[in-house]
């Protein structure tokens, strides 16, 4: 008597003969009828054909049959949206229903069925749920409110649910506040802006109280709620972490985790000195270490969460290396991760037991983890120099097994050991040689020509090996190529008399006969240093490199601080902040952890306040800003860590190189390109002279002395908010500085003092170029006006939306916080006029994607007009067409870190509409750009 | 108009030969092929239990367990706490064990309308509902042969209807009007010991991973408390939700109102080292010579820290290198297999008798030509000690207020081999 029977009906006629027995009178044959229906539904078959028929068995006193017609409806009711109307009565009935399970049923199923004009039927019936008196009905319809928002947003608003909804943070019963802060959760990820879960200290502590008695799931979205929470001070912050410990005992491991993203997050605030900091550090470590007990799927999100934790705080786990030993019968994405966090945690203490454990996995059977094993040997070499010579000595013991992968996974990370201590272990050189043949997998045959270049002097036969691979030089893969070219250069300039025709052999190889742009640019860079000043070729071809970092994988600081707000979550698993990957997230709003604000901290020294760890170590990584940015800078850098050749001449001038110093060196390196090989080197010395002239010829186009456009000031921190003080301003720029000009109005009762003002990292750098000084106190009702310089050597982070700004204002009563929008024009600089040639070329040579279009409306001022306007705030017109009766305006500006915008203004006499083309290597600032056109040319 | 879904948005099994064979969906339909991807990853993990738990796709996550032969595959479209969703899957397979006695694919096909109303139950919108089993028993009935009888000649269904009472208490964990006529409460302390055991015999990693798990059958409402001769043991806890916390920290005593049935107290763990007993020793010989088709195969197992007590249930499995075609051994006790294809040796020792140690020996036989095996195979030792809690944990005394009965009470003690390596 199983279910399996509800399967085995006759394919023909089938959906006929349910529809049948679903018409039946006798009431067992119906229920029958809809368990086969559902049956059906389980395993993917459509049977929505049946949906009349179906829901003409809803009307039932029969509790199980209504939930199978229910269960039906929420899957079909989308594809049949006019008979779902015919449902509607009996919902609306059900929902009156003096069985508080049939009333939180029909809500709840309402509530699942996404078609708009069931909707609002369901608002009434809602409004009562929400105030039933039986909490499972109230729980229910929480829920329901998140479900209705997601179909109709507008409605939830103006039928007043939100405001409901933020009553029932207050309810008597635990397991209705819980599900009401989930779907407050909810329903604000969708609206970043707006103030939804208005978190307090009173609604935090309700919150708190209601933690200790709701389900275990309600407790995550309780905790997850509470880590957006920012206490005001450090007192606020270790009485809540107080009582979220507990949770760290909670058999439920998401609990666990959440309630580790609570602690990580307001430990933040404590100062280090405090005991209640080190207890707290040491009973972080228990839980941490239980999760990896759990089964493989809950560790393998827990190791990656664990790897976050280490690199944030290493102090909690490091006496724990013994749990992360990997187990033979670990998943492999187990393994991996263990491995990983191993060399994290190696330290002097305990490399001798980690190697031992390294060397035993280099033997193990999986190929994907032996090769990481022989890695992470050469990692810990890396991170802790007394162990380099035992790591490098059981490399070589590796090499000597002859296992082909483990000797290639062993070569590469040899070349490392290299570079992180020159002059040392060259005597391995011989017993790396002998394996030549053997590599077959690119970065290793790139590692080892790597290594035959910079130590050709003392390899003898070192010509003869790079001709070896010479042969094959067109199937070899960019990499090898790109080191290979190298290699042969050095090689060149260190025996230059044996070695003459291998070198041009390679040069004409890389120029002549690739196709890939970077191997033919480092070519031509490169014979022409050599032709027109060896010297000068020594010193950037063999100049000294600098040493690798420790540890080139941490992850970037801010990167890091981010995603420690994210434990728990797909982003901590992925180590990417949500906005990264998590589709529609349009508005996701960068979360950072809370500054240390001491409650008995003086007032006088706000520019220490920022976070201090991460202010300690900030190791030279691109800057977020580098997302921006970050395909420019790999353009020629080859392998990350084999030390390209250019390194010292990249320095020259980032920014020049970011901004339009390549593209008059890409100009340049067109027009030669054609020229025969044989005169190529005589030949190329002016051009590139003249590009490399355009590199730092700045001085063109300095802009006029006018200032920018100034916008009236707004209120950014009403006096509602800031305990009576208001704060309104604006930005300006005048003759190359920026300034933040302010209105403080006292609004309080009592006189303010101590002001202070600082800013969090942004998109542009943007930072106080001196201290909020307001000299006298700030009498009630008084106000004063304030002009704050910046400057843009601040740290960087990329904010979303670009011009966001984040600022703490702190006087004698609190510390306040507000953001605010500033107009990109402020960042145009001076210098911001692009020859014309160059403007040309580098108009080509950006891609097509990058070219944004933009409309300007009901502007009705002419092309000289818009030109002589643009020009005061930096927008500089370059050239001036007219084509078919309209003007077409090119223009260019940079932005302060050197971002160049190229823009094509199209204006036509009859219409008041003009269409603005930007192009610009960093795509995401096109927008904003966009945005300071409007607001300069509409004032 | 945007179409979110927090947490789960469907959910497909997949048994192990890739048929999907039952989906729900908590919101809009989505397309199977986004098992696709699953399979994918499936195919390219080689090991079924190898298959990444979270798996990225165009537009949707895949976050997965495997658990008894079957693939819990959930969708999930937003950002959302990944242990979220697997601990939740989890508690779904627990549910389907317990209300089906097993969870298995006949097992599920055999109940699917049980399995659909569950699922519905256990989660709205994203936002689990109900999972504990005490709720869920209240309101769908498990199936029983009889009541499926019954059922069926009276029409009667297997969906309460009426609020279950647990659910919105302080303690939903337990139903009210418990009544038994036999009181009875027994604890299980099960420890088991992971350890690996490097080549000269030195432990290099060991811990005791313990759970007291506990079948209370009491009337009404008592109030328990359990304490132990050496609660100090136990600094690293997770406890079930029923426990009061406040009275662990101060007294160190488990004081709580327990769910009615079977479930687990607590689970903890034990590392510091010289804490962590290893009741066995394993003695052995492996070799394979160079540039001829055999090697040696010789293992011995003994008795070491056993506190006295006996040593059961041994039994040692190897996953020997590729190149083994057969082996060829003679056991002192027990029985040995060994299966070519997956190469794996399983010998089944039973008890160890100090007198007496079980030995097995013999001749490995290796593909001719193969170059000698690099990797040293793993041995992994199961056992069993009955009677004993290794790390020495003991309770003292278990005392009920609240009801005036007397409870029939019983502690069970059992030590066994968690992930046992012993390296060779």
């Amino acid at each position: 008597m199983t279910d399996s029977k509800y399967f085995t009906t006759t394919k023909k006629g089938e959906i006929f003969e349910l529809k049948a027995e679903l018409n039946s009178d006798k009431k067992e044959k119906k229920k029958e009828a809809v368990k086969k229906v559902i049956a059906s539904m389980t395993v993917g078959k459509d049977v929505s054909a049946l949906f009349p028929d179906v829901v003409n068995c809803m009307q039932t006193d029969n509790l199980e049959l209504k939930k199978l017609v229910y269960l039906y409806l929420m899957n079909y009711a989308k594809s049949q949206p006019d008979m779902a109307i015919m449902a509607v009565n009996t919902f609306v009935k059900d929902c009156e229903d003096p069985n508080p399970l049939i009333r939180a049923l029909a809500v709840r199923t309402m509530g699942c069925i996404r078609v708009d004009k069931i909707t609002e039927y369901l608002c009434e019936p809602l409004r009562k749920c929400l105030k039933d008196e039986d909490p499972y009905v109230r729980k229910t319809a929480a829920v329901c409110v998140a479900k209705l928002h997601d179909i109709n947003a507008q409605l939830v608003e103006d039928q007043g649910f939100l405001d409901t909804l933020k009553d029932l943070i207050s309810d008597s019963n635990p397991m209705v506040v819980a599900n009401a802060v989930a779907a407050l959760s909810e329903i604000a990820e969708s609206h970043p802006s707006s103030n939804l879960l208005d978190l307090n200290p009173q609604s935090i502590n309700k919150l708190l109280t209601a933690l200790n008695e709701c389900t275990e799931w309600g407790q995550i979205f309780i905790l997850d709620c509470l880590a957006n929470y920012m206490p005001k001070d450090d007192r606020e912050a270790q009485s809540i972490c107080e009582r979220v410990t507990p949770r760290l005992s909670h058999a439920n491991s998401a609990v666990v985790l959440s309630a580790v993203k609570v602690l990580m997050k307001f430990m933040e605030m404590l100062s280090k000195d405090l005991d209640y900091y080190g207890t707290l550090l040491k009973k972080l470590a228990p839980p941490l270490v239980t999760l990896l007990s759990a089964e493989p799927e809950l560790q393998y999100v827990a190791l990656r969460n664990i790897n976050l934790i280490v690199q944030k705080r290493p102090e909690i786990l490091k006496h724990e290396m013994k749990v992360f030993f990997v187990k033979y019968n670990d998943p492999i994405y187990v393994k991996l991760e263990k491995l990983d966090i191993m060399i994290r945690l190696a330290s002097q203490a305990n490399i001798a037991q980690v190697l031992a454990e390294l060397k035993e996995y280099a033997t193990e059977v999986d190929v994907d983890f032996v090769r990481k094993a022989v890695r992470a040997i050469g990692r810990c070499a890396i991170k802790v120099e007394q162990s380099a010579e035992r790591c490098v000595s059981t490399l070589l013991d590796l090499i000597q097994t002859k296992v082909n992968y483990v000797v290639q996974e062993a070569i590469v990370v040899i070349k490392d050991i290299f570079r992180k201590y020159p002059n040392k272990y060259e005597s391995v050189i011989a017993t790396l040689c002998e394996n030549l043949d053997s590599l077959d997998e690119p970065e290793a045959r790139a590692a080892m020509i790597w290594i035959v270049g910079e130590y050709a002097e003392r390899i003898d036969n070192a010509d003869e090996l790079l001709e070896s691979f010479l042969e094959g030089f067109h199937d070899e893969s960019t990499q090898v190529q790109l080191q290979l070219l190298t290699a042969i250069v050095k090689l060149f300039l260190k025996k230059p008399t044996e070695t003459q025709e291998l070198v041009q052999q390679v040069l004409s190889l890389a120029t002549q006969d690739s196709d890939n742009p970077d191997l033919r640019d480092r070519g031509y860079i490169y014979w022409r240093l050599l032709s027109t000043d060896p010297v000068a070729a020594k010193e950037v071809v063999l100049a000294e490199k600098p040493l690798i970092s420790e540890e080139t994988d941490l992850i970037e600081p801010t990167l890091l601080d981010e995603l420690i707000c994210y434990i728990g979550t797909l982003a901590s698993v992925y180590h990417k902040p949500p906005s990264a990957f998590v589709e529609g997230s349009r508005g996701v709003v960068h979360k950072s952890l809370p500054p240390r604000t001491g409650s008995s901290e003086s007032a006088e020294s706000p520019d220490t306040a920022p976070s201090g760890v991460q202010a300690a170590e900030q190791p030279a990584v691109i800057p977020t800003q580098g997302d921006l940015l970050g395909d420019l800078l790999n353009l020629d850098l080859g392998p990350p860590v084999s030390g390209p050749p250019l390194a010292t001449s990249v320095q020259m001038g980032a920014v020049d190189l970011l901004g339009g110093g390549l593209d008059s060196l890409m100009g340049g390196s067109n027009t030669f390109a054609p020229a025969p090989s044989t005169t190529v080197p005589t030949t190329l010395g002016a051009p590139l002279g003249s590009g490399l002239g355009d590199l730092f010829d700045l001085t063109g186009g300095v802009g006029t002395l006018s200032g920018s456009y100034v916008a009236p000031k707004t209120v950014w921190l009403p006096a509602m908010k800031a305990k009576g003080l208001e704060i309104s301003g604006t930005f300006s720029r005048q003759v190359g500085s920026i300034s933040m000009d302010l209105v403080l109005t006292n609004k309080a009762l009592q006189v303010m003092s101590d002001f202070a003002i600082q800013f969090n990292r942004n998109s542009f750098g943007l930072a106080p170029a001196a201290p909020l000084q307001v000299h006298a106190p700030l009498a009630p009702n008084q106000s004063v006006e304030i002009s704050l310089p910046l400057n843009t050597v601040g740290s960087v982070m990329k904010m979303d939306p670009l011009n966001n700004l984040q600022v703490a204002v702190k006087n004698n009563i609190d510390v306040f916080y507000f953001s605010t929008l500033y107009p990109l024009h402020i960042l145009f600089v001076e210098d911001g006029k692009m020859e014309r040639q160059m403007f040309l070329a580098t108009w080509k040579d950006i891609a097509n994607e990058n070219e944004a279009q933009f409309q300007i409306k009901d502007c009705s001022l002419n092309a000289d007009a818009v030109s002589s306007k643009l020009q005061g705030s930096n927008i500089f017109t370059i050239a001036k067409r007219n084509v078919e009766g309209q003007d077409m305006l090119y223009q260019s500006l940079k932005l302060t870190n050197g971002i160049w915008v190229l823009a094509e203004l199209r204006i036509q006499p009859s219409n008041p509409s003009f269409t603005l083309s930007l192009k610009c290597r960093a795509p995401e600032v096109s927008q904003y750009v966009y945005q300071a056109y409007e607001t300069i040319l509409k004032n | 108009m945007c179409f979110q879904q927090k947490m789960i948005h469907s959910l497909f099994l997949i048994n192990c030969s890739g048929d999907i064979f039952l989906e729900k969906h908590w919101k809009s339909v989505v397309s199977q092929s986004v098992c696709d991807y699953f399979f994918e990853a499936q195919e390219k993990a080689i090991d079924v239990e190898n298959v990444p738990p979270v798996i990225s796709t165009p537009h949707h996550y895949l976050i997965s367990i495997y658990r008894d032969k079957i693939f819990f595959v959930s969708v999930i479209q937003t950002e959302v706490p990944p242990l979220f969703v697997i601990e939740f899957l989890h508690r779904v397979a627990d549910t389907f064990q317990d209300y089906f006695g097993e969870c298995s694919e006949t097992a599920i096909k055999d109940n699917v309308v049980i399995v659909y109303e569950l699922l519905e139950e256990m989660l709205d919108n994203g936002f689990p509902l109900a999972t504990e089993s005490n709720i869920l028993k209240e309101l769908i009935k498990p199936p029983t042969i009889l009541r499926s009888v019954v059922n069926s000649i009276t029409g009667s269904s297997n969906v309460g209807d009426t609020l279950p009472t647990g659910q919105l208490s302080n303690i939903p964990w337990r139903r009210a009007g418990v009544k038994y006529t036999n009181n009875e409460a027994y604890f299980d302390v099960v420890e088991e010991i992971d350890a690996i055991i490097d080549k000269s015999g030195s432990t290099v990693f060991a811990e005791i991973q313990g759970v007291i798990d506990s079948c209370i059958k009491l009337s009404g409402m008592p109030d328990l408390s359990l304490s132990f001769m050496n609660p100090r043991l136990l600094d690293d806890v997770s406890f079930h939700p029923c426990i009061r916390f406040k009275r662990w920290e101060s007294e160190r005593v488990l004081s709580f109102i327990p769910p009615d049935g079977n479930f687990r107290l607590i689970s903890y763990r034990v590392s510091s080292q010289n804490l962590v007993a290893i009741p066995v020793y394993v003695k052995h010989m492996i070799s394979f010579k160079e540039n001829s088709s055999s090697g040696r195969f010789d293992v011995t197992i003994g008795p070491k820290q056993n506190m006295g007590k006996t040593v059961e249930g041994v039994v040692m499995t190897v996953h020997m290198p590729k190149a083994v075609l057969n082996m060829n051994l003679t056991a002192t006790q027990g029985s040995y297999t060994f299966d070519p294809v997956t190469k794996v040796l399983t010998w089944d020792v039973g008890k160890i008798t100090p007198q007496k140690l079980p030995n097995l020996k013999g001749i490995v036989n290796l593909q001719s030509g193969a170059p000698k095996p690099e990797e040293n195979p793993s041995l992994n030792i199961q056992f069993k000690i009955q009677q004993l809690a290794i790390s020495g944990l003991k309770v003292n005394r278990l005392d009920m207020y609240g009801e005036k009965y007397k409870p029939f009470k019983g502690v069970k003690y059992i030590t066994k081999a968690g992930k046992f390596q012993v390296r060779t």
